[in-house]
């Protein structure tokens, strides 16, 4: 049973990527700012091999490479954004869970505010039309019939 | 022999639907009285049917029938009784036949309940509903056949996907499909409007309880969703952005959104055609939900079925029900005159600036959804779009949403007066700022998120009260409590939806903000303390469970000396699939959850262990809960009052005047 028992662990173990893991206890540096930043860049970097999951949140072989990695890379004095361009040159754009502003990605960022300017300018210009019409107050006095008349004459 | 009956009726059933679009259709366009009437017993007939066809396949899986195949690969006999049944939603074929169920199971609400809807109108929604049911019958039928048999059977089967096996994840996809699906009615009804070129009040009114039903079954099965995350993958996160998440939640804003504009339809005839227009994209969002699921075009963590053909059918239907209905729309939307007036400053604007701010967090979901890819397709650029984007561009519109909630909320109809309607929200906004700035001072961490969380949460959940009380008139105090009691529900109903919508809103930004974490090595018999508590791991077992091994850590967690619980996390195999999970030993508090995780066994002896304190855990889901709650209080208030029809709506319309 035992040997059973280690054998379908081992197997387990293979396909260990389902399940969600992050750092172990023997990754963790020991200058707590340094880990401190190594955990926020873990977020902001995906592993490859999972789907959908940043290297802080997996427990892919892979994942615990990238985060030694990025804790090499700090512990050698790169900044932030050192440790992020190394990632990408290594790995390609894709590591990135935070996309980038340059070149066509601006309309990514940009694409929700402009949304929301156009939709309150849409809003208010219907607004203002509403408050027109409340001003002028026609149709709130009439009767469904005289409305009915007044529809035909504005047709024509 | 039972499943084959199942099969058949299921292709009953889509003939019959097929023959329901037609007959009421042409019958309304012609005016032939006995063609529209025969949509109703082919709902119920299609229905029936279908329930016939799904209770088949039930039965195959409760008796572990391997003969089918689908039994074969989702099922096992070692399994428990609820995962056999809820592993026959838990694969792709035979989630399309709960689809399709809870499809005419729809149609048939809307011609059992449509009693009172005119006799066109009635006719061309459930030709409209059966449209669609015959489009998903016919995938399920032509692409993914829950039916098939395999020629040689297996003894046993290959089992469920372990992470499937959980109550919580049982019930998921039913109440998501019940929220998904009921959507489809409001796009029937925004259709029907269309043919007939006519919106009124009491569209506005059919409209909303089958949008609040939807929203609220959505409401649940999000929450259910993110709740099993939390306990289920190991390290308590509860929202990822993962496409499949962001596919559910596209369609709870569009929802929440039709919701309030519909309120605009029948209580003011006014905001008619961009309520069609949110009916069609709140289903379309749906669609292009299943969409992503099935098509597997985004691969992400729960898409079952990677095969591109079913995409392609779907994308097929889809095209064909957005295309058709957007066309329908551009050709009649100006037929919609508005009748109501208003002014700028009133509840009706206070509700279009809520269907901007929804609307447009929705599209920020969906653009960063669907822009990798864009950018690969048209750009040649493979990258990702992950939480650190969402939160940012998400974040600010949904801030900006409770912020204006409990003024828009409070604001009389047609015209209003801004200082008149804040002069009782005034202290309330000084003591969520307050509360908001003590937190902040008190608070070890510089993240801004936990106090702006209380600030907004207090608003919005005290200006709910301070919305319910100001509905009670004017007075002595005990006079407005009884007048209290019989506020209508919706009233209730209201209030409720609000509050529990600021206690997630805070929930979330408490657990964010205030999470702390622990990693360490745990010899057997060791403690540490973190956050609070001391810690003991006892002891680290194998144990048997019906259809799994489990290595369980036994950790007491003990507060002040004295023991507030022994938890046990496992790490868990399941030989069947071959697949690991880990549980999670949580405590449940009110202000916290304690959450550990067993990791693996350390070279130097010990074990790796997780452990965390989550902060308002609890709040959120009930948060969900209250916002649900909310929903179904406003639905009963609805019912009661069709059903007592005009005589029941004036003194409520008083009350509406006197709160003035």
């Amino acid at each position: 049973m035992m040997a059973i028992r280690s054998i379908l662990i081992a197997c387990a173990l293979l396909i260990g990527a389902a399940l969600h893991a992050g750092p172990q206890p023997d990754e963790l540096l020991d200058d707590p700012a340094l880990e401190e930043r190594a955990r926020a860049l873990s977020g902001d970097l995906r592993c490859l091999v999972c789907r959908n999951e940043s290297i802080d949140d997996s427990g892919a072989d892979l994942a615990r490479d990238m985060r030694m990695v990025v804790r090499e890379r700090l512990v050698e004095g790169d900044s932030d954004d050192e440790v992020l361009a190394y990632m990408v040159e290594r790995y390609g754009e894709f590591v990135l869970l935070r996309p980038t502003t340059q070149g066509i990605n601006m309309v990514l960022w940009v694409a929700a505010p402009t949304m929301f300017i156009v939709a309150l300018g849409a809003a208010l210009l219907y607004l203002r039309r509403r408050e027109r019409a409340s001003s002028a107050e026609i149709g709130a006095e009439l009767s469904p019939d005289e409305q009915a008349r007044l529809r035909d004459l504005m047709r024509d | 022999m039972f499943i084959e009956l199942g099969h058949f009726a299921l292709i009953l059933a889509f003939a019959i639907a097929l023959a329901q679009t037609l007959v009421p259709l042409v019958g309304a366009h012609m005016g032939w009285r006995r063609w529209m009437a025969a949509a109703e017993p082919m709902a119920s007939t299609q229905f029936l049917l279908t329930a016939f066809s799904f209770a088949a396949l039930t039965w195959a899986f409760v008796t572990s029938d391997f003969s089918v195949q689908l039994v074969v690969s989702n099922s096992h006999t070692a399994k428990p009784m609820i995962y056999k049944i809820s592993g026959v939603w838990g694969n792709h074929e035979g989630s399309m036949l709960l689809w399709v169920l809870i499809l005419t199971l729809f149609g048939a609400c809307a011609s059992w309940f449509g009693g009172n809807l005119p006799e066109s109108l009635r006719a061309r929604v459930l030709g409209v509903q059966s449209s669609i049911a015959a489009a998903f019958m016919a995938f399920t039928l032509f692409t993914s056949n829950p039916f098939a048999r395999t020629a040689n059977p297996p003894f046993d089967g290959r089992d469920l996907n372990p992470l499937l096996q959980d109550p919580g994840l049982a019930l998921h996809p039913p109440f998501l499909y019940l929220g998904y699906v009921g959507l489809s009615l409001a796009f029937s009804f925004a259709v029907a409007a269309l043919i007939e070129g006519r919106v009124d009040a009491a569209w506005g009114r059919w409209v909303r309880p089958w949008t609040l039903a939807a929203w609220v079954f959505l409401t649940i099965g999000i929450a259910l969703g993110s709740w099993w995350a939390y306990y289920e993958l190991g390290w308590g996160g509860f929202w990822f952005w993962d496409p499949v998440e962001n596919a559910s939640f596209m369609p709870w804003l569009f929802a929440a959104a039709l919701l309030h504009s519909s309120i605009v339809v029948e209580k003011r005839e006014a905001l008619k055609s961009w309520t069609i227009l949110l009916a069609i994209l709140a289903f379309g969002f749906s669609l292009i939900g299943t969409f992503i699921v099935r098509s597997g075009l985004l691969t992400s963590v729960h898409a079952f079925a990677m095969d591109p053909d079913r995409g392609v059918f779907i994308l097929y239907i889809m095209a064909f029900f957005m295309g058709g209905a957007l066309t329908l729309f551009a050709v009649r939307a100006g037929a919609m005159e508005a009748k109501g007036v208003f002014s700028t400053v009133s509840r009706e604007s206070a509700l279009v600036l809520n269907n901007v701010l929804l609307a447009v967090s929705s599209f920020v979901v969906f653009v960063g959804t669907m822009w990798p890819l864009f950018a690969e397709m048209l750009f040649d650029r493979v990258l990702s779009v992950g939480p650190p984007f969402f939160n940012m561009a998400f974040s600010p519109f949904f801030v900006a949403l409770a912020a204006i909630l409990p003024i828009g909320a409070m604001l009389p109809w047609k015209r209003g007066d801004l200082r008149k309607t804040m002069r009782p929200l005034w202290p309330i906004l000084v003591f969520s700022m307050a509360a908001g700035a003590l937190v902040w001072a008190m608070q070890t961490g510089r993240s801004a998120l936990g106090p702006v969380g209380v600030l907004l949460g207090l608003w919005v959940v005290l200006g709910s009260a301070a919305d319910l009380w100001a509905r009670t008139g004017r007075g002595a105090i005990t006079n407005r409590l009884r007048r209290l009691t019989r506020l209508p529900r919706a009233d209730w109903g209201k209030a409720t939806a609000h509050a529990g919508l600021g206690v997630t809103v805070f929930a979330v930004a408490g657990l964010v903000g205030w999470e702390q974490e622990d990693i360490r090595v745990v010899q057997i018999g060791e403690a540490y303390s973190f956050g609070g508590y001391e810690i003991t791991l006892r002891d680290v077992r194998d144990v048997e469970g019906p259809n799994y091994l489990s290595t369980m850590g036994f950790m007491d967690v003990e507060r002040n000396g004295r023991l507030v619980s022994t938890l046990t996390p496992e790490k868990r195999i399941y030989p069947v699939a071959g697949m690991p999970t880990t549980e999670a030993g949580i405590k449940y508090r009110f202000l916290h959850d304690v959450y550990l995780v067993l990791g693996d066994p350390q070279q130097g002896g010990g074990w790796a262990v997780r452990s965390y304190i989550k902060p308002f855990a609890n709040w959120l889901w009930a948060g969900c809960a209250i916002m649900a709650l909310g929903g179904l209080l406003s639905l009963s208030d609805r019912r009661f009052r069709v059903a007592a029809g005009a005589r029941r709506r004036r003194p409520e319309d008083g009350s509406e005047v006197a709160a003035q």
